[in-house]
């Protein structure tokens, strides 16, 4: 059998293997992606609902989706590639006393962090979400820089220039087996064909546990899941990101957005979690989220839902991705756990980790890569998933 | 105003009329119709501006399936196929995207109810409606749900007699008359329930059907399933394929037989299966010209006996021929044709254009799985019949229907005996392809008067036969596939005139005068259409010209809805005369439409208007999966939910050279129709027009 030679191989075409193709590409690392399934981000990737924020509750995530915020607020310009993006902002609105004491408390941290984060009045909320419900409505936390690009855009257009700057993808191959020698990575095998390479990188998003089995490392990654849809689309009305963090009888959080073809795209998670790999709706969905969303918007009544879908958040036991280079397999790399945030923390991790592949991380590199490491005691919790 | 008064099978009811506005236009329409239909009636054929180009839409499939007959009507976005019109209702031209109503109030939330039964049939057509009435007899709780106001699926369009056996499927009644039967039939039991207006939007992996029943959402939690859902129309590319007034032969018929509303005047037809014979017959009877039909086979595909029909009348029947495109400004104005070769290319300068102002599409359907696929899935007892398992004549899917409720009956443990072979037997012998065509049979007799029996072509068929009360007709085999002959005598009661389904059965009588013989003539195209002392000119079983003749008589047999037209003919044309010729042929005019034109215009997602242009340049990219080609173009992503595109675009990753093997199908998810987010937490809002409304009294 022939062995081709690489100097990366990622498994996983999704949120996180294709922009890290083309930031390897861009640093001239000749660079493998194997994907199991037929396209790019036909996983996980196109159960995202858009969402890019910046306003997270730690360091690292923070400063990965800068970097992501950057690459998709400015791809059209740099590339003439239309990926959908809405520089719409995130509102949480807040109807509690003591969903307004958490927010204001994160508020600190996240403009500590130099976000452009404010609260915002119940009258500047709802100029920016006409018809959202007034009653006991305290305002809420509001950063207008974050934002909404389409996954599905997104994805293949990344994947276009990753293989336009020569990266090569492989679709339908699932690997079989990671290759190694003496503690460290020699490549990987799959039905196809053997394939050689110093670095394999664990993108493979909800089967990342299953795939890091095959390097004999353990990692915690447990899908949950959330169920999503998308409604025909209506002239534009509103912009931001709407997540409302209240409880509901079978859900936690519900966020949504009007989506750059007008449509709503909504997303709820269920109370308590569902873990496994089922991916088909269930007929809870929509009762639910009919009920939390029209409470808060009552003018979206009307308007016709499309399309329901279910896709798996690979969760960690503390909320935060695993992004590191476990000692046990030299040149093995986990890029894994991204709890549903893979959408946005995609690009910018993707340069943050290429630059490590790469021998060259700037400070910020490392930075990023601090807060994700497998050895941590995933104690604590992310105060925002 | 476009209403059909008069109709040779169908009586318009009494029905009230209500005033509505579109555009601030004064319209009328009548209680209880669509919207879509009443804009129709009203001479209005654009309903929207797609927001991409502001393309003009209209109707589409009138089957409450995809949008393109959206409008805005009190501000919101609905289908107009399946809204009723209200007095006072303000329509609009729906342009680009809806907006929503600003101020909305909540008033409160609804429960969703939940329903166990034993069985649900989803699809009240001929198949689901013979189910249900299987399950009733013997006493299992049973739902049977339709989108429609009324029960029946497509025999409800059908004004024409069945095939078949008599025995085993109505043979030689008329389809809207079986769905009246059946529909009754359901009410004899009482454990079957029957709702109307229920859409199936989904069946979810916990085992839940979704269902929109009015606007109220229940989960029906079913024992066993029945997919009864029918078929969809297939859909066809060529430039100008979404011009207003190109449609299928079923929106069609909905305009036509359901609504008596006349929405062409010079229509053209593509299929020369049954659907558009049928659909040119429909036209007829309603007092519209079929300008042609053409079929790209050498041969129709549909019964000889629903083509010759047409022929006779006078419709041009044009086949090894292929559409090239369709023009007009804002709807449809021309259509292009040309002769095809072996390999179904275009033979230049074969080009012929008609004017014409519907163009149907009838190129074959799809079956409608996708309910029974998702049941599956989820681990149901699932059953599937009629056309949803595969596609015949709705005779074959009564049948299957029943023998479908038996396998319901075994699952669930009512009754122990398998379905017995010869059911499944029979259906095999219902679902038949067309058979041989005979040359007609040469005179052997001398009787004073008997029937010719212009059915030549081997059918599932033989009401004649069971309807002879001298037994004189009989079939020329054991098979009811097999051609009937007459042997014996003839009393000359009309009675096989009156039955046949083909209008294939003529009767020349010498008893009055043995040199010149009258023949009989059975006519449903209009009443006082042909009159005592006429004129007219007679056909031959293939629409061969025979000459003028003189009308004698025309006998109104009421209870048949039929016409017989007695004429005078010689003994040289008597047995030959099939018909009146109502139409002289047009010919078209020689066109000079350039055949290498580029088709890249041709829209292949209407839905979201994503031509075949940029279909082939993502395929020529690499493109396979049909996800990722949705991904990239839209197409597929629209309102439909990929129900029309997604044949085409199999067919047009074939024309480019790609093994079926490499393409990856289209991932299906729920919902299956769209519906109002509102309906799924039973949520009453009011919209300030609402509010400005409930208060306009005071």
């Amino acid at each position: 059998m022939s062995v081709e030679n690489y100097d990366v191989i990622i498994i996983g075409a999704g949120s996180i293997g294709t922009p890290l193709a083309l930031a390897l590409a861009e640093r001239k690392l000749k660079t493998l992606v194997l994907e199991k399934e037929a396209s790019p981000g036909q996983g996980q990737n196109k159960c995202a609902i858009g969402g890019v924020r910046a306003t997270h509750s730690d360091g690292s995530k923070i400063k990965a989706c800068l970097r992501s915020l950057e690459i998709f607020s400015t791809w059209n310009k740099k590339h003439g590639d239309d990926i959908g993006w809405i520089k719409g902002g995130y509102l949480f609105p807040v109807y509690t006393e003591r969903d307004e004491a958490v927010l204001k408390e994160l508020l600190k941290i996240q403009r500590g962090f130099g976000l452009n984060i404010d609260w915002a009045s119940p009258e500047k909320i709802r100029e920016l979400v006409p018809g959202i419900a007034a009653k006991d409505l305290r305002g809420g936390t509001w950063a207008p820089e974050d934002g909404s690009a389409s996954p599905l855009l997104s994805v293949n257009a990344f994947y276009r220039r990753a293989a336009k700057l020569g990266a090569e993808f492989h679709f339908k191959e699932p690997v079989k087996e990671l290759l190694s020698e003496k503690g460290a990575v020699k490549g990987v095998l799959t039905s196809r064909g053997r394939y050689a390479a110093a670095w394999v990188v664990n993108a493979a998003g909800a089967d990342a546990a299953a795939v890091s089995e095959l390097a004999g490392v353990k990692v915690p990654v447990n899908p949950d899941c959330h169920e999503a849809g998308i409604t025909e689309p209506a002239e534009r009305f509103f912009e931001p990101m709407v997540v409302d963090i209240r409880p509901g009888d079978k859900s936690k959080n519900y966020y949504f957005y009007q989506n750059w073809e007008g449509q709503i795209v909504f997303c709820l998670t269920p109370q308590p979690p569902i873990f496994g790999h089922d991916r088909r709706s269930t007929s809870e969905f929509l009762p639910e989220i009919s009920k939390r969303m029209l409470s808060l918007m009552p003018n979206l009544a009307g308007l016709k839902v499309r399309r329901t879908w279910r896709g798996l958040y690979p969760m960690t036991p503390d909320g935060f991705p695993i992004v590191d280079f476990p000692a046990a397999l030299t040149g093995y790399v986990l890029a894994v756990g991204m709890c549903g945030q893979g959408f946005m923390l995609g690009p910018g991790l993707g340069e943050a980790l290429a630059s490590h592949i790469a021998g060259s991380p700037s400070a910020e590199d490392r930075e990023i890569l601090a807060g994700f490491k497998l050895g941590r005691s995933f104690a604590g919790q992310e105060k925002l998933k | 105003m476009e209403r059909i008064i008069e109709h040779p099978v169908l009586q318009p009811g009494a029905r009230a009329a209500v005033n509505f506005t579109f555009d601030g236009r004064p319209c009328s329409g009548l209680e209880g119709e669509m919207i879509s239909s009443a804009l129709y009636a009203n001479g209005i054929k654009i309903f929207s501006r797609h927001k991409k180009d502001s393309a003009p839409q209209g109707i589409f499939c009138a089957n409450g399936q995809c949008a393109q007959c959206s409008v805005i009507a009190d501000g919101l976005a609905v289908k107009s196929c399946v809204t009723p019109v209200r007095e006072g209702l303000k329509v609009e031209t729906l342009r680009g995207e809806a907006r929503l109503p600003r101020g909305s109030c909540l008033v409160g939330f609804g429960r969703v109810e939940e329903l166990e039964t034993d069985a649900l049939i989803i699809g009240g057509g001929p198949s689901g409606l013979a189910a249900a009435a299987e399950l009733g007899k013997l006493n299992v709780n049973t739902l049977i749900i339709d989108d429609k106001a009324g029960f029946g699926g497509k025999l409800v369009l059908q004004t024409h007699k069945f095939f078949g056996s008599v025995e085993d499927c109505y043979a030689g009644t008329r389809g809207i008359d079986i769905a009246e039967k059946l529909g009754r039939q359901l009410k004899e039991y009482p454990s079957v329930k029957a709702w109307p207006d229920a859409v199936c939007l989904a069946v979810f992996s916990d085992k839940k059907v979704g269902v929109l029943r009015g606007g109220s959402y229940y989960l029906i939690k079913p024992r066993t399933i029945i997919n009864a859902t029918g078929a969809r129309e297939k859909s066809l590319a060529f430039p100008g394929n979404t011009l207003p007034g190109v449609y299928g032969a079923g929106a069609f018929q909905t305009l036509v037989n359901r609504d008596l509303v006349r929405p062409a005047e010079r229509l053209f037809i593509v299929g020369g299966g049954n659907v558009g014979l049928i659909a040119a017959y429909h036209a007829l009877q309603a007092g519209i010209q079929v300008v042609g039909l053409i079929e790209a086979q050498a041969e129709c595909g549909g019964y000889k006996v629903h083509a010759d029909k047409i022929k006779r009348l006078g419709v041009p029947v044009h086949t090894r021929h292929t559409i090239l495109r369709a023009d007009g400004k804002d709807g449809l104005e021309t259509v292009t044709i040309a002769g095809v070769d072996a390999k179904f290319k275009p033979l230049p300068g074969t080009e012929k254009t008609f004017k014409a102002d519907t163009l149907l599409i009838a190129v074959g359907l799809n079956s409608v799985d996708e309910f029974h696929a998702q049941a599956q899935e989820a681990g149901m007892d699932s059953f599937i019949c009629g056309d949803a398992e595969e596609i015949a004549e709705a005779s074959a899917a009564m049948f299957s229907g029943k023998i479908t409720a038996h396998k319901v009956l075994k699952a669930l443990g009512v009754m122990a005996a398998p379905v017995p072979q010869f059911w499944f037997d029979r259906l095999e012998v219902l679902k038949s392809r067309p058979g041989a065509t005979e040359a007609p049979a040469a005179k052997n007799h001398a009787k004073p008067v008997y029937p010719v029996l212009h059915c030549c072509q081997e059918i599932p068929c033989n009401p004649c036969v069971t309807v002879c009360p001298k037994k004189s007709i009989q079939l020329s085999g054991d098979s009811i596939m097999t051609v009937p002959r007459f042997t014996g005598d003839c009393i000359g009661c009309f009675k096989c005139l009156l039955i046949c389904p083909g209008l294939a059965v003529t009767m020349v009588d010498y008893r009055k005068d043995a040199k010149n013989p009258s023949v009989a003539l059975p006519f449903e195209i209009g009443r006082g259409l042909v009159k005592k002392g006429d004129r007219v000119r007679l056909a031959g079983w293939e629409g061969a010209d025979l000459g003028e003749s003189v009308v004698l008589d025309v006998k109104d047999f009421k209870a048949e809805n039929t016409l017989i037209v007695i004429v005078r003919a010689s003994p040289e044309t008597a047995d030959l005369a099939a018909s009146l010729k109502l139409y002289p042929a047009e010919a078209g005019v020689k066109s000079a439409a350039e055949l290498s034109k580029a088709d890249d215009e041709t829209m292949i997602c209407r839905c979201e208007r994503v031509s075949l242009g940029e279909v082939r340049r993502a395929i020529r990219s690499g493109i396979r999966d049909l996800n990722q080609l949705k991904a990239v173009t839209r197409a597929g992503m629209g309102a439909c939910g990929s129900k029309t595109c997604s044949t085409l675009l199999v067919n047009i990753f074939r024309s480019e050279g790609v093994p079926p093997g490499e393409i990856t199908a289209f991932t299906k998810r729920p919902l299956f129709v769209e519906a109002p987010l509102g309906a799924f937490s039973g949520a009453k809002c009011l919209t300030e027009a609402d509010e400005k409304a409930s208060w306009s009294g005071f």
